[in-house]
């Protein structure tokens, strides 16, 4: 029987929305304040969403602590009160959610023991999110 | 085809223990879930269902229909019990949020079949703000 289960963990970070392919106006045009350079942060949530059968033993498609582990492992202390843009996943991409998503899904992609990961959704703020699933073959 | 989703909210104690095991390895396992007083979440219930709107009333279900059937069907059975000794289907199964996303949406899918129309494609349960779990009907 194949289930679902999703967790909520939160990371405050800063960034700065800067491409160094545009020049400074198509930046300030892009990015608007999010350009400015001196930074800003956000709380972001991040959901992680695994799927897999139903522990007959247990009752659960995955230990809730060696999830937490696994997240706390390789992206709360990869990112959790950090400047996102000093990251070296940001040295040549832009920190924007949509990246940090995809970045997320792929430090994750692999290491859950036994659920596969379904999905991460990262929200920046209450009013925008960004959802990734990999990529689709 | 229109998803909706109805939310509701429980609240229920319960427990996690495995009877083959020992006392020791369901505490190693469960840790603090496995107090056998007892603990108690409220927990929100989410139900998804998907159809064409009506073309008359232009409604995928009548929400008021829908609330009464997640009423009817699990917080009934399930608000203000402790889910290990009163609900039958947890008589001998873990009630983990996975197993009451499962439960819930074996209660409900028959109501919803049964009335024709839209057609239960989710049914999501969240122990806490932070912690959810999912079923969408796959084997």
């Amino acid at each position: 029987m194949k289930a679902y289960f999703g967790r909520r963990y939160m990371l405050s970070a800063s960034h700065r929305l800067h491409s160094d392919a545009l020049s400074a106006e198509e930046n300030k045009a892009a990015y608007g304040k999010c350009n400015n350079p001196h930074g800003h942060g956000h709380n972001y949530i991040v959901e992680v969403l695994v799927g897999g059968a139903v522990d007959g033993e247990t009752g659960m498609v995955v230990d809730l602590a060696e999830l937490d582990e696994v997240v706390q492992t390789k992206v709360m202390q990869r990112f959790d009160h950090t400047n996102l843009n000093l990251d070296p996943l940001f040295l040549n991409q832009v920190p924007t959610t949509e990246n940090l998503c995809r970045a997320v899904f792929d430090l994750l992609k692999g290491g859950i023991p036994s659920a596969k990961l379904e999905f991460v959704r990262v929200e920046e703020t209450e009013n925008n999110f960004f959802e990734y699933c990999g990529e689709q073959v | 085809m229109i998803e909706l989703t109805r939310r509701a909210t429980f609240s229920a104690s319960h427990y996690y223990w495995n009877e083959a095991w020992s006392a020791e390895k369901n505490e190693e396992v469960f840790g603090r879930c496995a107090n056998r007083n007892g603990h108690g979440h409220n927990y929100t219930l989410e139900v998804t269902v998907a159809g064409e709107p009506d073309k008359v009333t232009g409604f995928v279900v009548d929400l008021k229909w829908l609330k009464e059937v997640m009423q009817s069907e699990v917080l009934s059975a399930y608000d203000h019990r402790h889910l290990n000794l009163e609900a039958p289907e947890f008589a001998h199964v873990n009630p983990t949020t996975e197993n009451i996303a499962i439960a819930s949406w074996r209660r409900l899918e028959p109501a919803i079949r049964e009335a024709g129309g839209a057609r239960l494609t989710r049914v999501r349960v969240y122990e806490t703000a932070d912690i959810f779990a999912e079923y969408r009907g796959e084997a």
